[in-house]
């Protein structure tokens, strides 16, 4: 495995670093899975994306569009919990901005996974997550079972 | 190293003796003959399902290899890489730094991140001669891959948080010496890496530790190394012999053959030929349903189709998990169909994966899971096929390259 590491002049990321919490200060969410519908916005400003939002009945649909060309749906219960996102794109988008605390009980399942290479399914209690398509047209989701607002089925997340 | 030919053998015994000499790296010698990938035609290599190379920690199932050379460009300083990756379902060719021991030089200062369902790959782009069998490709750019050995230590956060997989750069992640991208399209990132910094591949490092990321004009991105030859770049064919036990098979050997329609031994013949569409992807229909956004990918080491709803099949759970698991083999009959209204039926089996991989074979044609998140288009993520490897046993199976002419007109599509 790969640990964090950092890029770019210490400088430079400081201040970056320093520019973004004040942006996401007003909310103090960073996570779109698990988060409030302040983190939609929070996901919105750090990828530079264009949002279009529609509403059903039993939830809300935060669809971003990133400079990237990658499509991102934030789904957004009645009580304002993001309980599922999916995604599509020629590339993969920030999965650790959209999973949030979440990423890292996925990396931690992935590192228990056997010799399949191919598309992902990570079943975890408090997570589902899902990727796959091929280089140049990847597609995924990530949803929380247990958040997920009565009436909504998993297949809804797409 | 078992399956490197008698022919490197020497040559490594000559790079040996002209290291004592004090010549870095791997020489090829004088002649200039290129040597072919044994027992094949001059556009053809020999493609080995054997468990992946040794020190990978175990057998990787269904995943098949091919020996490629790099040379230090326009010279006789070579190297042969086995247990290379050949995978229909990515483009450009990746090496481990581990496995490379040739003085290759950087491609301006672009290091890349490239993007896979389940992993990254980080490294600089080096430019190198790619020789398979008797094609060459000259001065192309290539990834070298791995952490900290390739110069380059600092991955982007940006990289890393594409991917929960983390990265593939050794040998036990990997599970194999490089990956040869040879599926439909030529670039790996293709026009959004041209415009825009965005996709996230490619970064500018002038300092080992300072990147940046940015625009590639497309001749500069790592190409599909068949796309770059200077004859027969117009696709590949994959040739893997039927197997015939459920239960699977030991080892199978194969052949990959570089053009499609150019030489006696890659013509069409009598396969169907499905175009696909801009993304590289067709549609399968199964128990009345269409499932867009289905590919073909070698790399991928099962059919992997659905969901266990939509199956009937169980997940083998534990480290078998994304699996299937069926009490009884169990067949399948679809039918594949390209943009343009081709089709064919296409049956497989699908074996309980548990047992598969109780005893020591490495090759199945049965080996299943599901796949529940396809790309469909930009706006739909749904169920769909992924034809891996298992699909290519017994098949010719024809991969042609995006916007190169072929007897059944442009790629890209795929013939079988």
């Amino acid at each position: 495995m790969v640990g964090p590491k950092e890029t770019s002049p210490r400088s430079f990321q400081l201040y970056r670093t320093v520019i973004l919490l004040i942006l996401a200060l007003p909310t103090f969410a960073w996570a779109a899975l698990g988060g409030d519908e302040g983190s939609v916005q929070a996901d919105q400003a750090r990828m530079g994306a264009s949002v279009r939002i529609t509403r059903t009945a039993t939830h809300a649909v935060h669809e971003l569009q990133t400079p990237g060309g990658q499509v991102i749906r934030e789904y957004v219960s009645p009580s304002g919990t993001v309980f599922g996102v999916a995604w599509q794109g020629a590339s993969k988008p920030d999965l650790k901005q959209l999973l949030g605390n979440h990423f890292e009980e996925v990396q931690q399942a992935m590192q228990r996974r056997g010799v399949r290479r191919g598309p992902l399914v990570i079943n975890e209690p408090g997570v589902v997550f899902e990727m796959g398509g091929h280089m140049r047209a990847f597609a995924g989701r990530a949803y929380l079972p247990q958040l997920m607002p009565s009436g909504v089925q998993a297949d809804a997340i797409r | 190293m078992r399956l490197m030919l008698s022919g490197f053998i020497a040559l490594a015994l000559l790079g040996t003796l002209m290291f004592a000499f004090g010549c870095g790296g791997v020489s090829s010698g004088g002649s200039g003959t290129v040597p072919t990938g044994g027992g094949g035609a001059q556009n053809s290599v020999p493609l080995s399902v054997d468990g992946g190379p040794a020190g990978i920690g175990g057998i990787y199932p269904d995943a098949a290899f091919a020996n490629v050379t790099v040379c230090v460009p326009g010279t006789n300083n070579c190297q042969a890489i086995d247990h290379v990756l050949v995978d229909t379902g990515s483009y450009g060719l990746r090496i481990l730094k581990s496995a490379l021991t040739l003085p290759l030089a950087q491609e301006s200062h672009l290091v890349e991140c490239a993007q896979f369902v389940s992993f990254f790959t980080w490294g600089p782009v080096m430019m190198a001669d790619v020789k398979m069998g008797g094609e060459v490709a000259s001065n192309v750019p290539l990834q070298v891959i791995g952490d900290t050995d390739t110069g380059f230590p600092n991955i982007p956060a940006a990289c890393q948080n594409s991917s929960p997989g983390g990265a593939a750069d050794t040998l036990q992640t990997l599970g194999a010496n490089g990956l040869l991208g040879v599926g439909s399209f030529i670039q790996d990132c293709g026009p959004a890496c041209a415009t825009s910094t965005a996709p996230g591949f490619y970064y500018s490092c002038p300092t080992a530790t300072t990147c940046a990321g940015t625009t590639v004009p497309l001749a500069q991105q790592v190409p599909n190394p068949v796309a770059m030859f200077a004859t027969d770049n117009n696709g590949v064919v994959i040739q893997l012999p039927a197997i015939a036990s459920d239960s699977g098979q030991a080892t199978a050997a194969g052949t990959m053959v570089f053009g499609i329609g150019t030489q006696s031994n890659n013509a069409l013949g009598s396969a169907t030929v499905f175009q696909v569409d801009q993304f590289g992807d067709f549609t399968t229909m199964y128990n009345g349903q269409s499932y867009p956004g289905s590919f073909l990918d070698s790399g991928s080491n099962g059919i992997f189709f659905l969901t266990t709803a939509l199956t009937g099949m169980p997940d083998c759970g534990g480290g078998n998990t994304g699996f299937y698991c069926p009490a009884a083999t169990t067949s399948f009959a679809t039918t594949t169909q390209g943009t343009t209204g081709t089709s064919e039926p296409v049956a497989f089996k699908a074996a309980n994966v548990n047992l598969l991989f109780s005893g020591n074979n490495t090759a199945f044609n049965d080996l299943t899971g599901d796949n529940p998140s396809c790309f469909v288009n930009t706006t739909t993520t749904a169920p769909c096929f992924d034809w891996g490897l298992p699909f290519f046993f017994g098949r010719n199976v024809f991969t042609a390259i995006a916007g190169r002419n072929t007897p059944a007109g442009p790629g890209p599509y795929w013939a079988y």
